[in-house]
């Protein structure tokens, strides 16, 4: 393994630089590279010497497409970043632009955020294991998983229309008040979940060949991890304690207690025990937000940032007027800039806003975990079978969207 | 920390003075306070300015100042001002449960700047993502190559000239 700061993602390997070594090229469609992550391997027989990972096949320039879009527009943007975790997209950009505009927002829907969006956590949890361990060879706990995701889906449905690209959390609030029989539906969801995650428990954590494929496999030190600006359950799973939930609290989390499950084992098996142990932790703050929902209205008092209600829009002449000047001019924040990171199911996600004082965003930056797990590949396969190199990808949980923006 | 978050304290002298206890404050004034071009601590959030050519000391500095963990890298593009590009890192530290801005400018003529990849070897895809999108070249990065666009692609998309729409 290189030590850290040794000269790691140098340029890729070249054909024939060794006689007995073989360059091979992985993805971009290979189907456990999850979307279009394509690897240059230098492998020696089976054992991987230098790898690579080629990047940008899915980039769209969505911070480019911020730039021209109004404050309010990004919204729906944000949704197709990281699309496995769509509402957490929302939340971050909204915290950040709330942050510019100083714009304090009511306690009903800072709760119902941290309620969706440790749902949103649950979600991409869920897709990890099943894609993870279908990687590995367990077909079974995929079509568990995605039962139990397609109710997380309806629940999304019912609250904004979509099912996946929700865009519910807007600047100032949410974009309306959740359906009646929401919460309901939800608590019927979470009391059933905890048994779920047992029985992929059963079906994994005995498993003799999922143990083999993980334990020991992808070993990435805290400092390695540190230093590569690893991030989220892959960092905890190094043993490094840090969550921002509980270490810098955002969005109300420092009123919910929980737990940060850590694991020292440094390999993929730590990160499987503690995304595992996350899901039943959300579950408990999804509880926590369901007995403690306050009532109240679901937007900032603030009519020429947010919408007004189509009632309003319909009777009174001012609202009119606000509705029409936010649709066509947008809004102006003071200019300034502002980092906001938030912890997404896969790690730090981070929106740098800039403002010049118009209406649209000067730059919008997007810092978002996967990108920077990546870096970490070469050091977790180094020396490895190649067969390791699925299992490394699947555990630090990447999604190609997040990455290539 | 002590400071009320939404204070705004603006200039390198009132940082100096009122927030002298700040962990990075005090590792800048430290190393070289002449350094220290500009400062600001806005919303919250502290951001300092140092001269391109010392980001290397001045990050060295904050990192043993026990801000370990690289975060973030990108660069805005203030066309038609001069120096054109600000370079921004953003390093938390798990310590101090808190994170810290550096900035730095680079003019249009030379966009370049050291790598930090030496200190934080994880800025490496950010630095190549900036050199891709912005055109600006890390002296001693280990491969500064295109990230996101296509390798024999013309132009840096984020830049402020750079058109957004195609021919008509």
């Amino acid at each position: 393994m290189p030590e850290v700061g040794s000269p790691i993602l140098q340029a890729p390997p070249a054909e024939g630089a060794k006689d007995q070594h073989m360059v091979l090229n992985m993805g971009p469609q290979h189907p456990s590279t999850h979307g279009v992550l394509r690897l240059v391997l230098e492998i020696d027989g089976e054992i991987v010497v230098r790898l690579y990972p080629e990047v940008g096949y899915l980039h769209t320039g969505i911070e480019k497409t911020c730039e021209s879009k109004f404050y309010q527009q990004v919204v729906p943007l944000t949704d197709r970043v990281d699309y496995l975790g769509p509402l957490a997209n929302n939340l971050c950009y909204c915290l950040a632009v709330e942050k510019l505009l100083g714009l304090e927002i009511p306690e009903r829907a800072v709760w119902i955020r941290v309620l969706l969006t440790e749902l949103t956590r649950i979600n991409s949890h869920l897709i990890w294991l099943g894609t993870h361990a279908m990687d590995i060879g367990a077909l079974t706990v995929f079509l568990y998983t995605f039962r139990e995701r397609e109710e997380i889906l309806r629940i999304f449905e019912a609250v904004s229309g979509q099912r996946m690209m929700t865009s519910y959390f807007r600047i100032g609030g949410l974009a309306m008040e959740p359906p009646l029989d929401l919460f309901d539906r939800i608590q019927k969801f979470i009391k059933t979940l905890p048994e779920k995650i047992d029985e992929y428990s059963n079906l994994l954590t005995g498993n003799p060949i999922f143990r083999n494929r993980l334990l020991g496999v992808g070993i990435l030190t805290a400092e390695d991890a540190i230093a590569l600006a690893v991030t989220g359950p892959t960092l905890r799973g190094s043993g490094v304690d840090f969550d921002l939930r509980r270490d810098m609290p955002y969005c109300g989390y420092e009123k919910f207690q929980f737990r940060v499950p850590v694991s020292n084992r440094c390999d993929c098996w730590g990160r499987y025990e503690v995304r595992l142990e996350e899901m039943r932790e959300s579950i408990k703050i999804i509880q926590q937000a369901l007995d403690g929902m306050p009532g109240g209205p679901v937007k900032a008092d603030a009519p020429k940032i947010i919408l007004p209600d189509r009632e309003k829009m319909k009777t009174q002449m001012e609202a009119l007027i606000h509705h029409f000047k936010i649709v066509t001019e947008g809004f102006n924040v003071p200019a300034g800039e502002v980092f906001q990171a938030i912890e997404s199911g896969h790690g730090t996600m981070g929106y740098y806003v800039v403002s010049d004082g118009t209406a649209k965003p000067y730059r919008v930056h997007m810092r978002y975990p996967g990108f920077a797990s990546l870096q970490a590949l070469e050091t977790m396969c180094q020396g490895r079978m190649l067969a390791d190199v699925v299992a490394v990808i699947g555990s630090i949980d990447i999604v190609l969207g997040e990455i290539d923006r | 920390m002590a400071e009320a978050p939404n204070e705004t304290i603006a200039g390198k002298q009132a940082v100096l003075e009122k927030m002298s206890e700040h962990p990075a404050v005090k590792a800048l004034a430290a190393w070289d306070p002449a350094a220290l071009i500009d400062a600001l601590f806005d919303r919250g959030e502290l951001s300092l300015t140092v001269p391109p050519e010392s980001i290397i000391p001045a990050v060295n500095a904050i990192k043993n100042a026990g801000y370990n963990a690289f975060e973030d890298m990108t660069a805005v593009d203030w066309l038609p001002s001069e120096p054109r590009y600000q370079l921004t890192y953003h390093i938390l530290s798990h310590a101090f449960k808190q994170r810290v801005r550096m900035k730095a400018w680079v003019s249009e003529a030379d966009p370049a700047i050291e790598s930090i990849t030496t200190v934080f070897p994880g800025a490496n895809f950010y630095e190549r993502e900036v050199f891709d999108l912005f055109g600006i070249r890390f002296e001693g990065h280990p491969n500064l190559r295109r990230i996101m666009m296509p390798e024999e692609w013309v132009g840096h998309p984020l830049r402020k000239d750079y058109p957004v729409e195609g021919y008509r």
